[in-house]
């Protein structure tokens, strides 16, 4: 009776373990199906480089350089903002925080990231759109440099804890031997800690800027949607994300447009996996590099 | 024999305590170090050895809700005085720790930084004051030909060695060494012990040690504290032979520690 149990436990964990490969091979498979009737009617490269996103006209145009910019320039744009805030709390709350200050500020900045993401876009929609509408005199708020700001805002705990992290795992023998040799706080803090820390501070750099990529609702409320290729960043733009969010509806069963789609999506799933195979990467080095893997 | 009245106290210590938080860790110490002269703490674990060794340069402002009182005084100067510049006391006041702790960069920048620190731009001084460091610490000819590599890629032996030529290059007067021996094997340890006697031409040495046999060869005084008391201080050769006091005789004899 107990082997009995022992195998049964063992099936059961076996089984809930492998979930996640079972999903994740189950969606590339669904990806790969669906998405490359278009990459065989149009062509991989043209549907990467094609210009003009006109998914319902006749005929149709399936090119999705426009929404391949419009995520990197929302991403690149919440990345200036998310940085310097995410990396500048860390350091603040590693370095120069006293304990109470600590107790108050670590919980806000872990309640951000609690904030969902269709709050931030309420928020970007009806409180940031606006105001950039009116200090640059734009037509819209709706548009890129309005969803790089909301963006960067959510982007700012993921940035944060991970370098945080990062810069706790910075053995206190560095910091003590360059105090010891009467180097301040400052240079401390700039010439080797940071250093040291580096690689876990670019992982964590990659991996809000994975999630910026990824994310849909807040772009699809503050991008403003216009499939063109921008030229500012005050135009509104439609990131890949938004565009599979907004015409996955309307699109027809198994016709074209909805093809193309699924590919818009394989091709988010790529850029997604490829940074977060990167940071991984990182990661790992740093360890080695910190002796953390002896 | 040495003759300890007319050699010059370089750090004098008086009524020093040392909390921390309620907890006293150090009780009334009182005591002389002596110019170019080694000094060896010894004493079981917990006795304060390390804790005094780290007021000496401040290095205990980093650890919270610690307190000291009474003096140190270093060329006139009480350097427990809060209004002192640490940045300057520490420059003059190198230390070498327990574990090699060289900073993940490479040999030469291990060095380079000391003096990059305090400002230091030019290249050739720069490159000149890193291989004489490295000379001084016994070092040289095993990295002169791999000054770019990672200095982690050196031996424990070698690593303690680079902190110890990273310590001399910013020229302090007084170098601490805190159990500098106690994470490498015997043949390293030697060549450490051999540097501290050449060390102590040009430097002022305390050294806090468990191992008795090293204060013995490597110091010319020898202060035993045990519970945060100093028991005995004198010169090496009187406090091993002829301890005055019970406990230093027990202690030495190892019937505890």
């Amino acid at each position: 009776m107990i082997r009995f149990k022992e195998a049964l436990y063992r099936w059961i964990f076996t089984v809930m373990a492998f979930t996640s490969l079972f999903f994740l091979l189950g969606i590339i498979i669904v990806l790969l199906r669906e998405g490359l009737p278009i990459l065989m009617a149009v062509g991989p490269f043209k549907f990467l480089s094609g210009v003009h996103w006109y998914p319902t006209y006749d005929p149709a145009e399936f090119g999705i350089f426009p929404l391949i910019i419009a995520s990197l320039s929302v991403a690149i744009g919440a990345m200036v903002v998310a940085v310097p805030l995410g990396v500048g709390s860390a350091l603040y709350l590693h370095e120069l925080a006293g304990e109470r200050i600590r107790h108050i500020l670590k919980p806000a900045v872990e309640i951000l990231s609690a904030v969902p993401s269709i709050v931030f876009g309420f928020f970007g929609m009806m409180i940031v759109a606006p105001f950039v509408q009116k200090i640059f005199h734009v037509p819209t708020g709706l548009n890129a440099f309005t969803a790089a700001v909301v963006m960067g805002i959510m982007a700012i705990p993921t940035i944060a804890s991970l370098t945080e992290d990062a810069l706790g795992f910075v053995p206190r023998s560095f910091k003590e031997a360059s105090y010891a040799l009467g180097a301040s706080r400052w240079q401390t803090l700039i010439k080797i800690v940071l250093p040291a820390a580096g690689s876990g501070v670019s992982t964590a750099i990659i991996l809000g800027m994975s999630r910026i990529v990824g994310e849909t609702m807040t772009v699809l409320m503050v991008s403003g949607g216009a499939a063109v290729i921008p030229h500012s960043i005050f135009d509104p733009v439609r990131p890949m994300t938004s565009t599979i969010a907004a015409e996955m509806g309307e699109a027809v069963t198994g016709s074209l447009h909805y093809s193309a789609l699924f590919a818009i999506g394989l091709v988010l799933f790529l850029m997604t996996l490829t940074l977060n195979i990167i940071s991984e990467n990182i990661s790992k080095k740093y360890r080695i590099k910190l002796g953390l893997d002896r | 024999m040495i003759d300890t009245t007319v050699k010059l106290a370089r750090i004098a210590v008086e009524n020093l305590n040392f909390f921390y938080g309620k907890k006293q860790a150090l009780q009334d110490l009182n005591l002389n170090i002596f110019d170019r002269q080694v000094t060896a703490l010894i004493g079981p674990s917990g006795c304060g050895k390390s804790t005094f060794i780290r007021l000496l340069n401040r290095m205990n402002d980093l650890t919270p809700d610690t307190r000291a009182e009474g003096r140190i005084i270093l060329d006139g100067k009480n350097i427990l005085d809060p209004k002192i510049d640490v940045v300057n006391l520490r420059r003059r006041v190198g230390m070498v720790f327990q574990k090699p702790n060289p900073f993940p960069k490479t040999i030469f920048q291990n060095i380079a930084y000391g003096l990059e620190i305090n400002g230091e731009t030019d290249k050739n001084l720069i490159e000149n004051k890193v291989e004489e460091s490295l000379k001084k610490a016994a070092l040289w000819d095993e990295a002169k030909d791999r000054l770019n590599d990672s200095a982690l890629r050196l031996s424990g032996g070698q690593q303690q060695r680079l902190c110890i030529a990273r310590c001399l290059a910013v020229e302090p007067e007084v170098i601490l060494f805190d159990e500098p021996c106690a994470s490498l094997d015997p043949i390293s340890t030697k060549k450490i012990e051999e540097l501290i006697g050449e060390l102590k031409k040009d430097y002022t040495i305390v050294i806090v040690t468990h191992n008795m046999q090293q204060a013995s060869r490597v110091s010319d005084y020898t202060a035993f504290m045990y519970l945060g008391d100093l028991v005995e201080f004198g010169t090496t050769e009187k406090l091993f032979t002829v301890p005055k006091n019970k406990r230093t005789e027990e202690y030495l004899s190892g019937k505890f520690g």
